[in-house]
This record gives C-alpha cells, structure tokens and sequence, in this order.
C-alpha cells in the first residue's frame, strides 16, 4: 500500500485516496473550435507510460482535495506531489529515466 | 494410553509439570505444555499422521516448522474445524482433537493408495490434460477427482470466534525473533525508538531453541531468556510472538497475523479474540527472517519417518524428543553433523551417510572422536516401510560424478533418517517487497540482491546466509543500530560480542537428487521433490519432454510449489532437477516471484469485524422506525434502505404495489424520499456553473423557482438528472439521484478545484440534514392545507416552486415538483424533525384515505407518464436526443459539460437506440427487464438484436402492462411490431409506441 503525502494533510495511507487518472488535462477554452480529432484527443487518449507518469488523485477519505502526484508506474515510487495550479516539480535526469 | 516412548530425560521447552491429553484419530495421547501437536505425535512414537494429496502415500512428519509439506490435520470438529493445519505449528492444549486428512477409511488402511497403484493414469499435468477433454468428460470425473485427491474439509458451522485488526506504527519492524532479530530489536529498543519483534513461533529463540550450546558459557535457551527480558524491560518495544509476518508491500507496509488465543484451546478462546491481523508501516524494516534447511531427493524419500535433520535437533533440544532408535543421517554437508552429536549425546543408535566423497573437518572430527559411524560417498538408494514404521535402508556407493550408484547393495537396519542438503535463506518477504534475489554459487541458494524499496530493508542473520550464532547476533546488533539511525535515533553502542565455540563447516557437495540402481522415474520407486503435492523428479523429466520447460510452465504443470507450503522445502530442488535435465545453471533458469502470504493466512483473520451485521453499513432514513412498524419491505439502494412497498396483511409484493399505484392516483400516497441527493450550493458563480453542468439555461431561474436538469458527462452521456431550486440571490437546492449524489459531489468538486479554481462557488452535501416527505396525488393539496400556513392555491405556489414555512409546526421547504405526474409537494424539514412530520402527515391524511407507497410503486408511477430513471432506462451510453429530450437542451448556450460531443460522428448519427414504450400483445404479460427486442424470430441465435427493455411493469393505472426500450433506430419503429424472446423458449409480440402510457396532471 503506497504511503502518500497529501499537500494538505500530510503522508496517508493510499486506502484514503483515489487515483483519477492522469493530470494537466486542460478542458479546452473552445471545444467547438476543436475539430473531431483534437477532441477526440481530449476526451480519449491517455498516456500509459511504463515509468514517471503525472497522475491526479483526491484525498477522497480525507480532506476531500484534488492534487497531483508523480509517480513511477513500475516500481510504485512516488518522486512528489503538489497542489493544482502549483507549479510542476522539476525532476533530475536520473529520476526521469527511471522505467526499471 | 500408551506411554511416551520417544521421550527423553531433560526438560527442554517443555513444561513437564502440565501434562495434557488429546486426541489424535479418536486415539488418546499425552503431552506436555509447550508440546506442538506433532512433536507430542512423535514422543508417542507416531510417525504416520497423513496420506498424500494425489497417490495417497502414507505420510509423517517432515519438519519442526511452517515449511511442513506433509503433517497437515483437521484441526478440532465441527463449527470449531480447521483444515490443513500443520502439526508441527499447533500447540496442543487440554482436550485438542485432530484428524489426518485425505485418509479413508482411515489413515492406516485408506482405499485412496489405489491412486498410487493406477498412478500412471494421474500423471503430472493431470489437471490440465483433464481440462482439455470436452468439458462434459469433466463433469463426469469430477466428483471422482474432489474426492480421490484433495486436502481437509471446510467448515460447515458459522465460526463461533470473533478476529480482530489492528493498525500499528513503528520505527523499526524486525520480522524474525532468533539470534539476529532478537540481538536487532535490542539494539534499535536501546535508542529509545518504537520496536516491534515479531516472531511466528509460540517463544523467541528461532534457531537457539534447537540448540543446546552455550553462550558466554550459559546454555543457550537462558541466554535467550535473558535476552527477553532485557527487551521485556523496555516500554518502546513491542513483543509479538506467534505472531507471522506474511506480507510486505509498498512503502514498508507490512502485514502481520497473530494467533492470539488458539493455543489455549477454542472453547475457551470464544471471549477473546482468536486472530488479530496487524497492518503495520515501519519507517525502517530488518529481516532477521532465518533459513530453511533443504531436503535431498532419493528413492522413496517421502516414508514416515524421514524427516529434515534440523527438525530432529528441533524435537531433541526444543522438545525432548528423539522420535527414533536406529538413526541415519544422509547429508551433504556438515550442519547434518549436529543431529548426529545431538541424537548420540541422547544415547541413540546413529550413523552418517556421508554423499561427499572424503568428507574431513572438525565437524567429521568431532563425530569420529564420538564413535558415530560414518559411510562415505554413498546414499540411500532405497527404503523400507511397513504398518507405519520405518525398517531398513539400502545403502550404495556414489559413482565418481554423483549420478549413479556402484558396488554392492548393503541394508542398515534404520527407523529415523535425518536428511540435509543445507540451507536456503527465507528471503520470501524481500522478494515480496519488489527486492531482486541472486543465485550465490558458493552457497548454493539465492539471496537478497538488490532492494527496491525507499527505506531499503536491512537483513541479518541466516536470511543472508550467515550461519552461526555468534555472527548472527552481531550482524542483528549491526541491523538494529542501522535502522534505528535511519529512523533518526542516535545508535553508537558497541556491541559487546559472544563467544560460542562453534565448529567450522567445510564445503558440501552440490548434488540434491541422488541416484538409485535404476534411472529416476522407472521401476516402483519414486524421488519425490515436493511432497505436499506429491511431484516427482521423473515428473519434471515428462514435463521437459512435452515442451514444458520454462519455469513458469513446469510449477503449473507438475504443481511443485503450488500447495499450502508454497514449496519452502521443494522450489530449488525442482529448480536444481531442471538445470541438469536442460543443462542449463540454475540463474539461467530464472526464478519464479514469491508472493504473499508467507504462509497461508484464515478466512476470519481477513475478514475481521467486518461480518455479519457490520459487513456493509446500512443507511437509515429519519423515517425508518415508522416504516418498520408498518412492515416495510425494504429495497437497498446504494447503502440505502429504503422501502420498496408497505405489505399489508398478507399481500403479495404485486398486489401490494397494484394497491399503491391505484390509490395515490386516486386519493393520495406518501414516500419517504430523504435518501435523495441533495447538494446545497452558495457563491456568486454558481448560475455560470448550472450553466456548465446541466443542458438547460439556468439564466432566468427566479428565486423560488425549480427546475429539472439533466447532466452529461464530456461524452455527452447522461449520468444523472434531478431538480435545483434557487433559494436566493446566490444560494440554490441542488438534488440528485439517490444513488449518483456522491458521484455529483464530486464531479462538481473536481471541476471546481482543478478547472475552475477562480469560481466563487461553495458545494456541500446536506443529504443527511433534510429529512423528505413527497405527498403526492389529487387530495395532497388539501392533506397539506391542514398542516402548513403555506398558501397553497395555484397563483400562489405554482408548479415547479419553492415556499418557506411551517408544516406540522416545523420549519420547512416545500417543492411542489411532481415524479408521479400527480399534484406533489415535496416537503423538505430538518431531519431531526423527519419522523414526527411524517407521523403528522400519515395521521392528517388517513381521514384522506392515502398510504404509505415505497419505491417499486414510484417507479411504476413514473413509467406510467414515461419519466426516466437515470441508471436504470440510461446506461452511460445515452444522450438527452435519444431519450426524445431535444427540449431540455439549450440551442443558444455556447457551451456546457458534454456540448462539443454531440456533434461526433457517432453521437449525432442517426439510427441510434432510442427510448420507445413498448405495448405487449398479451396486455396481462409482463416483460422481463434486460430481455432483448429483435425484429424477426428465428430458431435459434443469432437474431438482429435491436434493444433491449430498460423498464416494464404492470401498470394498474393503465390497466396493463407497460414497458421502456432503447431500440435502434426507435423512434421511427412508432407503430411497428417486433418481438421480445424470452428466457422460457416463448415470445411476445409487441407494438413501439411513445413511452407514455398516462397523460394530464403535473
Ligand atoms: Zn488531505
């Protein structure tokens, strides 16, 4: 069970949260200027990495906040976590690459 | 009762003042406190205690631990009984009753040793061949195969104990209680930082128990004694014994399960917890987990009466027991050698089968200078068993490379054989937790690599194949300061060192599978590598010559590894038996992941307190005290109880239903509708979010004014609908469905955080602070009008509004918005106050004549003037357009949640399914919901499937049935006939009509 730290409320056991799926998906300003495509591309595709992937989850038995969370989908280790609209940790290389 | 012919002279463990009886397949024993089942078994002489799993070969005890393949029992009877218990991990207590398992009729005499004789019709990958048969083959042998091969019975009785959970925290966890674990938890207990030890087994100790040497010249069980109390002293430190740590996961999350009271027996246990699972997160993890000694494989190795050499030193020093006179030990290196001193120092009969070619050291030493004969490089190339007793071994030299036998057949007169082929290190929970293992070459096992983890576990002891005491505890010492450091506790204390005066090992032989007079998988003899489900070498030999040679594929095939044990004792000898079949080395092999539990854990420590009436919480309206006096018949509804109708007398749910449906459209009826979602939303921007939520204009909402809404998701699918009310300037009622409300809450709290973060816009759930009552049908008007100050004339409370004030006295909001079609108010009152108003309005409306009516009448009310339900006639895949809804969406508004999407290819297509009534031919018939509509029968599938009934009653209000489908293209069928086939082989004919059956009212 992944331990997760909250930017609100600190490090909760991964019971108290749930994963949304993956995060900075901006709703466009104009849906109707996109055409079929690009909204396809909204509405559909998701990014499936096998390593760092930015990911939105919800404190959903806590403090009931949205936040986001970078985290490594094959091996589990979560690099940070910050509030929306935050800006987006920086990284190092050695992080990045990191698909084990 | 027989005596206890096996025991010895010394107390050992054991509490020789308390003895107790037991029973063992209806026969009474007697043993001491401190006695598990199988080594009181073996004092008693008892090495039979089991048949195998697939050829019903007779059984004994293998182990002294929680690796035993073989001694698996029914532990107790009835609502008390366990199965596949191990013997050798079941303390006995007054009265304990245990039978063998997979015996019939009994253990010495069982029918099921057929299977051995007709072994060749169950050869290894039976299961799967079996499989591949056509499966009515399967149905057949079916019975056959549950009863010929299997393990112990379930229970049939509710278990009669309770279990507990607990969550701890920790700055060290160390997992493992003997020489390392315990020398761990002094260390990181010294700086003050919390400590948990916790140990599978009834006392501390691990390994020391089964010794008998001394420490800084004490006898090594005081030392652990002392070693106890010292951590016994420290407040910070948690001692938990019988206590097995069969899980670890991320983030050094780590679950543990505790055997809180078995051991005093389960009659006496009921008051206190049987199980307690611990679910622990330590900042910082030692595994001090130990090793377990690896078996050799050779011609009928699986007798009674064989068994680890460890375990004998186990039962000798822990237990004082020697379950033998004639004793041999077979060994490939030199920790044999300790049984060996030990079982002479009891004045047993031994000699040592030596498989090294000139085996020398000061361990070979020590047993020459004690007159224990030894017979090098040879083996035991064959075993004779009869009525339950080891008799005699045949004993033949090794060839040069080890792999087949030489010279002349000679026998040895033997009743206890203790085998060694090592150690492997219990590195289950490393692997576990992600940690990547290496083959070592000189150790011949695999050991911990590299660990995945953040907080990286730390192992010491024998886990890591260190092998002697001394080094054991200072590895523990150096674990424990470790881990406490890292936890961020000062740790500097030298250690202050043992002395043990334990022998050095010289190296042993790597070979495991040993020959016999004719090649391994011929002739009657058989090498059996996993003895709990019964596989064989030359079960590895067939599985490589079907093409089943990857790891992966031989485990399923031949089952190794698959059993209750896991395969603690057999995994690497399977692994050892397929490199030099394939010639390949053992890493190139690969290995497979250990997974949890360590070791098998019960249902009722799983589940916890989370059974019975706690299994799901139940919600409960304000109302539900009435409606259980008024034999409500309830319907759950998420965790909802809500009443599906009012039985009275002895009506049938049908009738109960036709009842309310009549009478509420023609007097009036009463639901209890507080379960509805309700969401109160306050802030300037709330108007421009209803705007984005819902389909509608929310622009010229005036206060007091409600309005129903529908809401999409960016699919443009519904997902739910309900109606809002504005209260005032900025404040409005939002209400959901009763099962969507959470899913609304957060819908709009997503949007409002992650998208529209400016928005000055508060949400918040008030489900449970309204209680509702909805009154509703052509008398509910004057019912009301006897309770409220409210006008209630139609230019003052007009349809689809809101008004203030008192109902039955109570501070209220009434909605006058209709689900039924009837004249309806919604009365809306604190829910404190929800059952005394809805007493009120029972009571005022009886001179009405109205009832009670619960949900099932609802939705046929509903149906009846074709309102949907969200759920039940959508399904996630429909628009506002194909439910005929066009109204309800706003042509001017530029933008809200789900807009974009009607104008995809496949939204805006035409041809979709749409919501029609359906008309049934017979007009009493009363389709199955779900049941699909095609256009022409056939005999037999497939059949153009145009859609299936989303909602179908009898209406009593029409005077027939009636019923909702999303056909394809239905709108344009209006007037077709099609047809419904139905489950029974029978089918209805049916007319598409628009899905409303009754017109007029609100
Ligand atoms: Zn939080």
């Amino acid at each position: 069970m992944l331990l997760i730290k909250c930017p609100w409320c600190g490090y909760r056991d991964q019971s108290e949260f749930s994963a949304q799926g993956e995060a900075h998906i901006e709703r466009p300003e104009n849906p109707h200027d996109l055409d079929e495509e690009q909204w396809g591309d909204y509405l559909f595709f998701r990014k499936n990495p096998k390593g760092v992937h930015y990911e939105r989850w919800v404190h959903v038995h806590g403090c009931r906040r949205w936040f986001n969370v970078i985290r490594n989908t094959a091996t589990d280790h979560i690099h940070a976590t910050y509030r929306p609209g935050d800006p987006i940790p920086a990284l190092s290389d050695e992080e990045t690459d990191q698909p084990a | 009762m027989k005596k206890q012919i096996n025991r010895l002279e010394h107390d050992a463990r054991l509490n020789r003042r308390k003895s107790i009886r037991f029973w063992f397949d209806n026969r009474v024993y007697e043993g001491y406190e401190g006695d598990t089942l199988a080594s009181a078994l073996l004092a008693n002489g008892v090495h039979l205690v089991g048949r195998s799993f697939k050829y019903h070969r007779p059984r004994g005890i293998y182990t002294a631990g929680s690796e035993e393949p073989n001694a698996l029992v029914q532990l107790e009877e009835k609502a008390y009984t366990e199965p596949n218990r191990r013997a050798t991990e079941v303390e006995i207590y007054e009265g304990l009753i245990a039978h063998s398992q997979n015996c019939w009729p009994s253990c010495r005499l069982d029918f099921g040793i057929v299977n051995s004789w007709f072994s060749r019709i169950l050869p290894a990958g039976f299961y799967y061949k079996t499989f591949m048969w056509p499966a009515s083959f399967w149905m057949t042998y079916e019975k056959y195969i549950r009863k010929a091969a299997g393990l112990g019975r379930s229970p049939t009785e509710p278990d009669p104990h309770f279990y507990d959970k607990t969550h701890a925290h920790c700055d060290v966890l160390v997992i493992g209680g003997g020489p390392a674990g315990i020398q761990a938890a002094i260390a990181s207990g010294q700086t003050g930082c919390r400590v948990i030890l916790a140990d599978e087994k009834s006392e501390f100790g691990g390994m020391l128990l089964s010794e008998n040497i001394l420490i800084n010249g004490i006898p090594c069980h005081e030392w652990i004694e002392s070693r106890i109390a010292k951590l016994k002293a420290m407040s910070n430190v948690v001692l938990l014994n019988r206590t097995t740590v069969t899980g670890y996961y991320d983030y050094n999350f780590l679950v543990a399960n505790q055997r809180v009271s078995e051991h005093l027996g389960p009659r006496i246990s009921v008051n206190s917890p049987k199980e307690r699972l611990w679910k622990i997160r330590a900042k910082q993890v030692v595994m001090a987990t130990g090793a377990i000694e690896r078996p050799l494989v050779f011609a009928d190795n699986d007798r009674p009466g064989i068994m680890l050499a460890g375990a004998i030193r186990t039962y000798i020093n822990r237990y004082s027991t020697l379950p033998g006179k004639n004793c041999v030990v077979l060994t490939n290196n030199d920790s044999a050698y300790h049984a060996a001193l030990d079982i002479a120092d009891e004045d047993g009969q031994v000699s040592i089968i030596d498989i090294r070619t000139s085996p020398s050291g000061a361990m070979v030493d020590s047993a020459v200078s004690r007159g224990i004969r030894i017979l090098a490089n040879s083996t035991i190339t064959g075993v004779g068993y009869s009525r339950g007793q080891l008799r005699y071994l045949e004993v033949m030299e090794l060839s040069e490379n080890g792999l087949e036998v030489v010279g002349k057949k000679q026998k040895l007169p033997c009743d206890l054989v203790g085998i060694s082929g090592g150690w492997n290190p219990t590195i289950h929970l490393f692997s576990q937790s992600r940690g990547k293992l290496r083959f070592d070459e000189t150790h011949h096992c695999f050991l911990a690599d590299q660990p995945s983890q953040n907080n990286p576990v730390i192992l010491a002891g024998s886990c890591q194949a260190t092998w002697f005491s001394k080094e054991c505890m200072e590895e523990g010492h150096a674990a424990g300061c470790k881990a406490a450091r890292r936890a961020g506790f000062n740790a500097d204390q030298e250690f202050d060192g043992v002395k043990t005066g334990q022998l050095e090992y010289s190296p042993q032989r790597p070979l495991w599978v040993l020959p016999t007079s004719h090649p391994i998988g011929q002739g009657k003899t058989r090498h059996f590598h996993e003895l709990h489900n019964d596989a064989t070498i030359g079960d590895i030999h067939l599985a490589v010559r079907e093409g089943y040679e990857s790891v992966e594929h031989l485990k399923r095939y031949t089952t190794t590894g698959m059993g209750t044990d896991q395969g603690k004792t057999s995994n690497l000898n399977a692994l050892t038996a397929l490199s030099e079949i394939r010639n390949l080395s053992v890493p190139d092999l690969g290995v497979t992941t250990f997974r949890p539990p360590y070791t098998p854990l019960t249902m009722g420590s799983i589940v916890g307190h989370d059974c019975g009436e706690l299994f799901v919480q139940k919600r409960k309206t304000p109302m539900h005290p009435w409606h259980d006096q008024a034999h409500a018949v309830y319907e759950d509804v998420g965790d909802w109880k809500r009443p599906r109708y009012f039985s009275l007398g002895n009506e049938t749910m049908h009738a109960a239903v036709q009842r309310e449906c009549r009478q509420v459209r023609q007097t009036g009826g009463l639901l209890d509708a507080s379960t509805l979602g309700k969401i109160d939303l306050q802030g300037k921007d709330t108007r421009w979010l209803l705007n984005m939520l819902y389909t509608n204009a929310w622009d010229k909402l005036e206060i007091g004014r409600c309005r129903y809404g529908l809401m999409l998701n960016e699919h443009g699918m519904i997902f739910d609908d309900g109606v809002t009310t504005r209260i005032g300037e900025n404040h409005y009622h939002m209400t959901t469905t009763t099962g969507g409300a959470a899913r609304v809450m957060n819908w709009i709290e997503e949007w409002l955080q992650t998208e529209w973060p400016n928005l000055e816009v508060y949400a918040t759930s008030v489900t449970e602070q309204w209680a509702v009552a909805s009154l509703s049908g052509p008398k509910a008007a004057e019912v009301l009008r006897e309770l409220t100050d409210i006008p209630l004339d139609e230019e003052s409370f007009p349809f689809m509004s809101m008004r203030n004030g008192q109902v039955a006295d109570i501070p209220a909001r009434v909605f006058r918005i209709s689900f039924t079609g009837e004249l309806s108010y919604e009365i809306n009152v604190p829910a404190r106050y929800g059952l005394a108003l809805w007493e009120q309005l029972m009571e005022t409306g009886r001179k009405f004549d109205i009832c009670p009516y619960g949900t099932e009448s609802m939705h046929v009310l509903r149906a009846e003037k074709g309102f949907i339900i969200v759920g039940q006639d959508t399904d996630g895949t429909v628009t506002p357009m194909d439910l005929g809804m066009d109204w309800i969406v706003s042509r001017k508004k530029q933008d809200f949640l789900g807009k974009r999407s009607f104008d995809r290819t496949d939204t805006s297509r035409p041809g979709r399914k749409q919501l029609v009534g359906l008309l049934t031919e017979d007009p009493e018939f009363v389709l199955p919901e779900g049941a699909h509509v095609v256009s022409e029968l056939k005999s037999s599938p497939p059949m153009d499937m145009l859609g299936h009934i989303t909602s179908s009653y009898r209406s009593p209000n029409a005077g027939r049935s009636i019923a909702m489908a999303l056909l394809k293209d239905g709108f344009n069928r209006k007037g077709q006939t099609l047809n419904v086939p139905i489950m029974n082989g029978t089918s209805q004919r049916v007319t598409v009509t628009d899905p409303v059956f009754l017109t007029g009212n609100d």
